[in-house]
């Protein structure tokens, strides 16, 4: 493999690990704050591309359907948290698994009835379309590396509304202690659920930047789940940062491993998992 | 009490000459009992779609004999499968031992047809495979009572391999999933690219069901084959398609497919599918009267266009319904009715077929290629190709 050539697959790698990133930050997040494990958090991503596919195919705007699908999510969000969720804070994680594993079950439902099972596909908006010579050889589609760019800038967007605004204050303080938060008089339930709608809304928003490089298929929300479940596992739970870290090594090992390493890159993530932690049985940034 | 006996004093003697008719006419017609149809499709998970598409073939060939084949009814016991390979051999047990089905259908998934083939062997009932292509199923594990309307892996991807070379390609690369059916079919490829002359430089197996495919996609481009082949389905075939031209490969170097790479895919695919070549037994543009008749019913039936597993679902219905019609409506003679399928011919929209001794059918492939979103037939690439079922001892 030529410098060039190392060069394209580190892009590539970086590339799905900051996806990765997207599409895991909801997940750790709410079960930093809220303690809450959203197995139907894959169940969201996958409606957010579905989503995004019907409001393209409506309005033939793919920013108008990325607007609408997005406050479309947080409302379920919201709805989710208020309805079902509230009352899952004083149990224990069993029931967490019970009710979150039965959503999976209706969302998948419900897009196979409105949907139906074949595949489906969102173009590239026009403006997005194209493709830049990065050597003689290769050409990287620009879609990519807009949604990159997207990542990063969620990215650098929870990071500031984490450190410096009065929410992320809150947030901070939820996680470390939570009945005293609750006695210096912050609306804890207000909290809760404005960072479980945060957590929808990410994961769907994952969805839909992703609809036009994807095939929307029955099911594609679990896949995705698993992957994301390595990032916050190798990353610590609940937190943000090793999230962000971990989606990273795992794009990068993962593009590594499926061209020089082919024989064993379906475990490559999983092996690289249980290496990290046997030396940090937490992951890497758990506080 | 006293109502209960009343009816009963009426009702027994209806019985009694009821069992007797039946019983004198019995030996002179067949019996009117039904014929049981077990029916075990993916109707949930990630084929459903294709478990759907089979199901409504099948009831189209079963409607047009108005469910009844040689005076008998025909009873449909559908199972869903959920395209998982642990539950088929207690589905398949349960069609069998207990409902004592005449004939079985399904499945879709070739690890599904594995375990249902340990089960039904040397059992008193029929299967019909209406889709998974595993060669093993008419080949290593063939059996008497297990025929095959679809295809094998091998009869899908064979006849590219010399299509390939004929265009001028010398040098390729073929990727496909890690899996059964994609190893076979690059196998397939590889066996008749390499006899008309050509190599294959390198072989890519991507972990299933991964559709990251940026990494692969890059070294293509590096390696710079005269030509790629690839055998990819359903969710995996719309994202491959969809980024190799996303990467400017399309354009540069031709994408060649196992047909599934653009059946039922070619919508979500989109203006990136144009120009794609595969093999495939069938294609929805085939101009075979047949095909056009089939197609016009189904769509107003079902109120959508049919597909590929559409027609091999309204084959195995056809099947039954034409063997059945053979032999008068006798299903208790099972060896009598496994040699009457393996005479048909099947008047199926792909163009008649037959079957080979391990019961696999012997078919027509044909080239095709994407025009405006639909696979247009280039030419017949093969006529009447039979599987070489390599052991199979029938």
């Amino acid at each position: 493999m030529d410098t060039s050539l190392f060069l394209v697959q580190l892009l590539n790698g970086v590339q799905y690990g900051l996806l990765l990133f997207l599409i895991a930050s909801g997940l750790t997040l709410v079960f930093g704050v809220m303690g809450i494990l959203n197995l139907a958090h894959g169940s969201m991503y996958m409606i957010g591309a579905y989503l995004a596919y019907y409001f393209t195919t409506l309005t033939d705007s793919f920013l108008l359907a990325f607007i609408i699908s997005g406050t479309i999510a947080l409302v379920i969000g919201i709805i989710i948290e208020r309805c079902l969720i509230i009352h899952l804070y004083k149990r224990d994680h069993l029931d967490q698994v019970l009710l979150t594993v039965g959503l999976i079950f209706v969302f998948n439902a419900t897009q196979s009835f409105v949907w139906g099972n074949d595949p489906l596909g969102v173009e590239v908006p026009e403006i997005l379309s194209g493709s830049i010579k990065l050597t003689d050889i290769v050409e990287y589609p620009v879609y990519r590396l807009f949604i990159s760019l997207l990542c990063l800038v969620v990215a650098a967007t929870m990071y500031f509304t984490i450190n410096k605004t009065r929410l992320g204050m809150m947030i901070r303080a939820g996680e470390s202690d939570r009945a005293m938060v609750e006695n210096l008089g912050v609306d804890i339930s207000k909290l809760f659920t404005i960072v479980f709608a945060i957590g929808v809304f990410l994961a769907s928003l994952a969805g839909i930047v992703s609809a036009p490089i994807v095939s929307l298929v029955p099911g594609m929300g679990e896949h995705v789940l698993i992957s994301c479940f390595v990032v916050v596992v190798i990353g610590g739970l609940g937190s943000i940062k090793g999230a962000f870290v971990a989606a990273l090594i795992v794009g990068i090992a993962d593009t590594y491993a499926s061209v020089l390493l082919p024989q064993i890159s379906s475990m490559s993530i999983y092996l690289l998992m249980a290496l990290i932690l046997l030396v940090k049985p937490q992951g890497l940034f758990k506080n | 009490m006293n109502n209960k006996k009343k009816i009963f004093q009426s009702v027994l003697p209806a019985t009694i000459a009821a069992c007797m008719i039946s019983m004198s006419t019995g030996s002179i017609a067949a019996d009117s009992n039904p014929i049981k149809v077990g029916v075990m499709l993916p109707f949930s998970g990630v084929y459903a779609g294709l478990g759907e598409s089979t199901r409504n073939g099948l009831k189209q060939a079963l409607k047009e004999k108005g469910y009844t084949i040689a005076g008998r009814p025909v009873e449909l016991i559908e199972m869903d499968t959920e395209a998982k390979p642990a539950r088929a051999p207690e589905i398949t047990s349960s069609l069998v031992d207990n409902q004592k089905a005449d004939f079985v259908i399904g499945p879709v998934h070739s690890g599904v047809a594995m375990g249902m083939i340990k089960t039904i062997k040397g059992k008193d009932s029929i299967m019909i495979i209406p889709n998974a292509g595993a060669n093993a199923a008419t080949g290593a594990f063939c059996q008497p009572n297990v025929f095959r309307t679809s295809f094998s892996s091998w009869q899908t991807a064979f006849p590219m391999g010399k299509e390939a070379y004929d265009m001028g390609y010398k040098k390729i690369v073929t990727m496909s999933w890690n899996y059964g059916f994609g190893k076979e079919s690059l196998e397939a490829f590889n066996e008749s690219f390499t006899k008309a002359g050509g190599e294959v430089i390198k072989q890519m197996l991507v972990p299933f069901p991964k559709t990251e495919f940026q990494s692969y996609l890059t070294e293509i481009a590096s390696i710079n084959p005269d030509a790629v082949f690839v055998f990819f389905a359903g969710g995996g075939a719309v994202k491959f398609v969809k980024d190799y031209d996303a990467m400017g490969l399309k354009g540069k170097i031709p994408l060649l497919g196992s047909g599934f790479l653009t059946e039922g895919t070619t919508t979500a695919q989109g203006p990136a599918a144009e120009g794609v070549i595969t093999t495939l037994h069938y294609a929805d543009a085939l101009d075979i009267p047949k095909n056009k008749s089939f197609r016009q019913d189904y769509e107003a039936l079902y109120g959508k266009p049919a597909d590929l597993f559409a027609v091999q679902g309204y084959d195995a219905g056809q099947l039954i319904v034409d063997a059945v019609t053979a032999t008068n409506g006798n299903t208790a003679d099972k060896a009598a009715l496994i040699q009457q399928m393996g005479q048909l011919e099947i008047d199926s929209p792909r163009g008649a077929f037959h079957f080979s001794k391990s019961h696999n059918p012997i078919q027509t492939i044909y080239l095709r290629k994407v025009v405006d979103g639909q696979n247009t037939v280039v030419k017949t690439s093969y006529a009447g190709l039979e599987d070489p079922a390599r052991g199979c001892k029938l």
